[in-house]
């Protein structure tokens, strides 16, 4: 049997089955299950229409005009994260002074949803852009500083011997040594950061909001258009494996020369 | 300091170093008396366990809470430092940093260029001019142990530490290398003390083979090798110097009936 896969072009596309295979079926059999009349329509339209209001609203903008506004969003709050998540997390992880001042409060607004915080924010930046973009923030910011600070501390103690044995300076040990070891804890960190962000414009938006993915969504509820729901549902899907998939090719990129283990 | 004798001669007396375990303690070394001339090659042997990277740690400055003196050029040891060097057993190269970026890696304060010069001396010195610019796992364990080599001696230490560098290649290249440490040794007039746990290695390089006994660590005998260089591990002499350190070997293992008895 595997011989006839030996030919890598096959084997690629034998690859890519078993990858869209499992997709492929479950749509398949709701979209049969539908025609014979097991699913009701409103509760759960079938797959070819919700392709069909995909394609009306993406035609008439609208559905293009919801994503650009949502992930212009994420971007603006998974920005500022980064860069203090990113910054404050390589201070803290230097220095263990600054790890006592700030390990207390950090583990214990972490835990806190950034959902929880909408009631907040909405009273201190009102429902315009400031308090999604809050919330956002909120959720894209323990992720990366908190896989910053563990991958620094994560440092070869080998590699600190032989700094100590060949006299090198903190700077140079830091630049060379400590951040380059860390960096793959930090993507992992902005990998999860950009999901979470991604997760939370769309809860952002469900509260309150007039456009967007999430706005999309609830205004559908309330004119009980399932499918546009579901489109919805689907498109954020989508694009945050499109994201994710982004920042792994991003990671491959950087990361020359992790041999990571890849499964069989 | 008028001479370089006296700089770099290591002296270690009545050295004891203990471990906390669980709240008990146990004795790595105890009572070790050495010294080591300047530019003499000093092979280490003994079983697992015995103290033997304690020992050299301890030389390099890694360690501290000793009791007992190590002195270089008669300053006690307290620290690392640039007049001591060290290859571990694990090759320690930075993953990320190019062969030539991980020699350049100890070589600070010293204008670009002439960093430069410094580094292709030394790769040119363990024979892996070609290969300045590959990354750590791009290289055979063979080829990491001399990269790490020509890292330990880029600031021209006088003491060279090496921890059973050899100990994870195969037969061919650990012979190679073997040959190559004497070339250095013999170029460099380093001094050079070497953990193995290959008496072969130990006789075919050391000036003297220092035997450890495990549980205390202590030094049970000091066998010194009189042979020319190059040496021919199959000669008369080579094989009795052999016998006589197996011999210590078995007489260890042996002593547990003595105490049942
Ligand atoms: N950091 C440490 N903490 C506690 N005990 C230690 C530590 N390092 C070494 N020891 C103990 O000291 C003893 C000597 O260890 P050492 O590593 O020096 O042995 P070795 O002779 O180098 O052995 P091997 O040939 O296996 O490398 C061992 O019993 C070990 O358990
Ligand atoms: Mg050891």
């Amino acid at each position: 049997m595997a011989s006839e896969l030996t030919n890598p072009q096959l084997q690629k596309l034998n690859h890519l089955a078993q990858y869209t295979g499992l997709s492929l079926a479950i749509i398949a059999v709701w979209q049969v299950l539908s025609h014979l009349g097991y699913l009701n329509p409103v509760l759960l339209p079938p797959p070819s229409r919700i392709a069909q209001t995909f394609w009306e609203l993406f035609k008439s903008g609208d559905l293009p005009r919801h994503i650009g506004i949502s992930i212009i969003r994420v971007l603006e709050g998974f920005t500022i994260a980064a860069v203090l998540g990113l910054g404050l997390g390589i201070v803290i992880g230097l220095s263990r002074t600054m790890d006592r001042l700030t390990g207390l409060i950090i583990q214990v607004v972490k835990p806190i949803p950034p959902i929880a915080w909408i009631p907040l924010a909405i009273l201190w930046f009102g429902i315009g852009e400031k308090s999604k973009v809050y919330i956002i923030f909120l959720g894209a910011f323990f992720p990366i500083i908190i896989n910053t600070i563990d991958g620094i501390r994560q440092t070869d103690h080998k590699f600190v011997e032989v700094a100590r044995l060949l006299a090198v300076p903190r700077f140079k040990f830091v630049f060379q040594v400590v951040l380059p070891g860390a960096l793959p804890a930090i993507m992992t960190g902005v990998r999860v950061g950009l999901m979470v962000a991604w997760i939370c414009v769309v809860a952002a938006e469900l509260i309150a909001a007039s456009s967007g993915i999430g706005y999309l969504i609830m205004d559908a509820r309330e004119l009980s258009q399932s499918d546009v729901v579901l489109v919805g549902m689907i498109t954020i899907g989508v694009i945050g494996k499109v994201m994710d998939g982004l920042i792994k090719l991003l990671e491959k990129r950087i990361i020359t020369w992790k041999i990571a283990f890849s499964g069989n | 300091m008028n001479a370089a004798t006296a700089a770099s001669r290591l002296v270690i007396e009545g050295l004891n170093k203990n471990y906390k375990i669980n709240g008990g303690e146990i004795t790595a070394l105890q009572g070790i008396d050495l010294a080591i001339r300047e530019g003499e090659f000093v092979s280490i042997v003994g079983s697992s366990g015995c103290g033997k990277s304690t020992l050299l740690r301890i030389i390099a400055g890694l360690e501290n809470g000793y009791s007992g003196d190590v002195r270089i050029g008669g300053r006690r040891i307290s620290g690392p430092g640039l007049d001591r060097g060290m290859v571990f057993q694990e090759h320690r190269l930075i993953p990320w940093l190019t062969v030539e970026k991980n020699v350049a890696f100890g070589l600070n304060g010293l204008e670009n260029d002439k960093r430069d010069t410094v580094v292709r001396e030394h790769l040119d010195l363990v024979g892996l001019a070609g290969f300045s610019k590959a990354l750590p796992h791009q290289l055979s364990g063979g080829m990491s142990q001399r990269v790490a080599i020509a890292r330990a001696l880029v600031n021209n230490p006088q003491l060279l530490l090496l921890d059973e560098p050899f100990g994870a290649l195969d037969a061919l290249t650990k012979i190679q290398l073997q040959q190559e440490i004497l070339r250095i040794w013999e170029m460099e007039r380093t001094t050079m003390v070497l953990v193995t746990h290959d008496i072969d290695e130990a006789i075919y390089l050391g000036d003297r083979v220092v035997v450890m006994s495990n549980r205390p660590g202590t030094i049970k005998k000091i066998v010194p090798v009189h042979l020319q260089r190059p040496r021919d591990r199959s000669s008369y002499d080579f094989v009795q110097i052999r016998k006589e350190i197996f011999a210590e070997f078995f007489a260890e293992a042996e002593k547990p009936f003595a105490y049942a008895i």
